[in-house]
């Protein structure tokens, strides 16, 4: 019975984000956070691995601040374990940083047969730490996959990239990154919130884990962040008005041909 | 002083090697150093030479029947033995999903950091690589450097644009290899869709949104982006949701930057504006008055698509006869 680890990321809900208006930066503050979407995938493809073939599912979660309330929705999900790692020493860790402590954690959850992924984060969108933790962990990684077929120890994944689709196969244990087609995550029942409130939240600090702190944060990064801003978009914002479509219309070819972009 | 030097390029896809020439040109400029290109394959001692008719200075090739199609441990293995024994300063990989993973992949082995998708690159006053890239589902552009080495990057298709070609002298050099064992096994591969495949390249891009209730009401679409010499493309709705079409643009599908951009009925949600955020002229279609897409829009139409979509075909098979 498969034993399977899911990396679930805390990220900041992006949808709620502002900027000030005077210098455009963005107001990091207060803003929610939540499960990163994809990660909601890959644990939600765990729950269905585990609804066929039985076993256990843990989730293994990072970050600076305590992130028990998306470690519980998770449980909630159909995780049965949760550990946390949380240590004000994680901040400005980038994600060679991040991967060196999600796979000594990892480590120390023990054997397992996959480990589950997002493509990405929401918030950072690096699709980095999958494939790093496979580095550090020796073992294989299969990144962006739609589909999960695990059939003793070989695990076969359907890969969609740019413009084809590979069917690739592997030995366990291996770490699999999951697209956000590759399921719809379920809604957790009261029933199942209730029963997750009784589940175990282990928390870990760096120390547990005997990572130096010059490993993570500041020192441990390869990047270092300066300044995140609001996109600017200038569009002339120009709306095209006509007693009918056929006069907006011609309207609006008579402006695409002045512009130069249609046409000879 | 470091012992890091040089900008070196890499991707698996030959095209986009070209574009990050141009990408590595001015940095390399600035450190006073060499462009060197890396070039894995069989049979491709051709490309080699046209690499420095592109802008690279150095070509290192490892040239062997058994690298003919991409793996990536095999691709990975080569550029951590040529990356630990020369130490490029900055080192430039084009991101293509592989060119992502493999760039991930040496980072950590090379216990440096690696910032994914850059649209700008520049060199700061410190000598450090500094980089733009878009965060937070196109909410934001994060401006970051770097604080160990080799400084990598990876550059998105479309980012820069190939030099043209010129007679340049260079350097060639053929290396010596170890090919690793593939872990992952390639059982099969299918095909997706032509129509989405290459809409990067489109010049027009006529986008359609869920405010199209069936895939048939898409043609006027197809006619639109014909006439004008382009191509259709949708919201991840269209293709996750009602499984129409394959691709989509946006945050989690295709960053596209054409000419034109005809967006019709479609909200203009902030992970699809993060992937044509970028287009020249941007004309939107929608019912509602209040719909985000026009935030970002250069021309702005509040009405029905099924009526203005098709006057849009009429008037332009005019203008174009004219
Ligand atoms: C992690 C994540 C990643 C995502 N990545 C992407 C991505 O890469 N690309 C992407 O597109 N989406 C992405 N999405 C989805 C995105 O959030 C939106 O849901 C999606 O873009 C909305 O598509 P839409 O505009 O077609 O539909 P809707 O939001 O439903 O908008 C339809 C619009 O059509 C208008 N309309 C209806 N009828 C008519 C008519 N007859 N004439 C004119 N207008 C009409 C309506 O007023 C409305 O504004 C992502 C979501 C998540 C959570
Ligand atoms: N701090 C974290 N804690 C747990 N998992 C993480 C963390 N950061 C990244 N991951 C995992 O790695 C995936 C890719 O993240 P990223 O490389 O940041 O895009 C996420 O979808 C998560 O599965």
């Amino acid at each position: 019975m498969p034993r399977i680890i899911v990396c679930l990321k805390q990220a900041i809900d992006v949808s709620q984000l502002k900027a000030d208006p005077a210098t455009g930066k963005l107001i990091m503050t207060s803003v929610p956070q939540k499960i990163s979407d994809f990660d909601k995938n890959a644990l939600e493809e765990a729950v269905r691995l585990k609804e066929k073939f039985g076993g256990e599912i843990l989730t293994v979660t990072v970050s600076v601040e305590d992130a028990k309330t998306s470690v519980r929705e998770a449980l909630a999900m159909g995780a049965d374990r949760g550990y946390l790692i949380t240590d004000k020493a994680l901040e400005f860790s980038d994600t060679l940083a991040t991967s060196i402590v999600l796979a000594e954690a990892v480590k120390k959850v023990g054997q397992c047969d996959l480990i589950l992924c997002g493509e990405a984060s929401i918030d950072g969108f690096s699709a980095q730490v999958g494939p790093r933790m496979a580095e550090l962990l020796n073992i294989p990684v299969i990144t962006y996959a739609r589909k999960i077929t695990l059939e003793n120890n070989t695990v076969i994944a359907e890969r969609v990239l740019e413009d084809r689709y590979e069917t690739v196969k592997t030995k366990t244990p291996a770490i699999i990154t999951v697209t956000k087609e590759i399921n719809e995550p379920r809604i957790p029942s009261l029933m199942s919130i209730m029963k997750a409130s009784k589940k175990e939240i282990i928390y870990w600090t760096l120390e547990d884990l005997d990572i130096p702190v010059n490993k993570v944060g500041e020192l441990g990064s390869g990047i270092k962040i300066i300044d995140i801003l609001a996109p600017k978009t200038e569009r002339k914002k120009i709306v095209i008005e006509g007693e009918s479509p056929v006069e907006v219309a011609e309207k609006l070819v008579k402006a695409l041909i002045q512009e130069g972009v249609v046409g000879r | 002083m470091s012992e890091h030097r040089d900008v070196w390029v890499f991707s698996e896809n030959y095209d986009l090697m070209l574009e990050l020439l141009t990408a590595g040109n001015p940095l390399a400029a600035d450190r006073s150093s060499k462009l060197v290109a890396v070039l894995i394959g069989s049979e491709i001692e051709e490309k080699a030479h046209e690499l420095l008719k592109y802008g690279a200075d150095k070509v290192l090739v490892a040239d062997y029947p058994k690298l003919k199609d991409f793996q990536i441990e095999k691709y990975l293995g080569i550029l951590t033995s040529l990356t630990k024994k020369n130490k490029p300063e900055i080192l430039l990989i084009g991101s293509t999903k592989n060119g992502k993973e493999l760039a991930s992949r040496l980072a950590t082995r090379l216990e440096t950091g690696c910032t994914p998708d850059c649209s700008t690159i520049t060199i700061d006053e410190r000598g450090q690589l500094l980089t733009k890239r878009i965060v937070y589902s196109g909410n934001a552009v994060v401006t970051a450097t770097y604080l160990k080495k080799p400084q990598i990057a990876t550059i998105p298709h479309r980012a820069f644009e190939k030099l043209e070609p010129r007679e340049r002298e260079g350097e060639i050099t053929k290396v010596e290899v170890t090919v690793e064992e593939p872990q992952v096994e390639l059982v099969g591969t299918n095909r997706m869709e032509v129509a989405n495949v290459r809409i990067e390249d489109a010049r027009i891009v006529v986008c359609g949104g869920r405010g199209i209730e069936k895939k048939e009401d898409f043609k006027p679409l197809q006619e639109l982006a014909q006439l004008l010499g382009g191509q259709t493309s949708n919201t991840r709705p269209l293709a996750e949701d009602r499984k129409w079409f394959t691709g989509w643009v946006g945050l989690s599908g295709k960053k596209i930057k054409p000419t034109v951009y005809i967006g019709c009925g479609i909200s203009g949600m902030i992970q699809h504006i993060a992937g044509m955020r970028d287009s020249q002229v941007v004309v939107a279609v929608n019912k509602d008055p209040e719909a985000a897409i026009f935030e970002v829009a250069d021309y702005i139409i509040v009405g029905n698509l099924y009526e203005i979509v098709p006057a849009i075909v009429e008037a332009l098979k005019k203008a174009l006869k004219n």
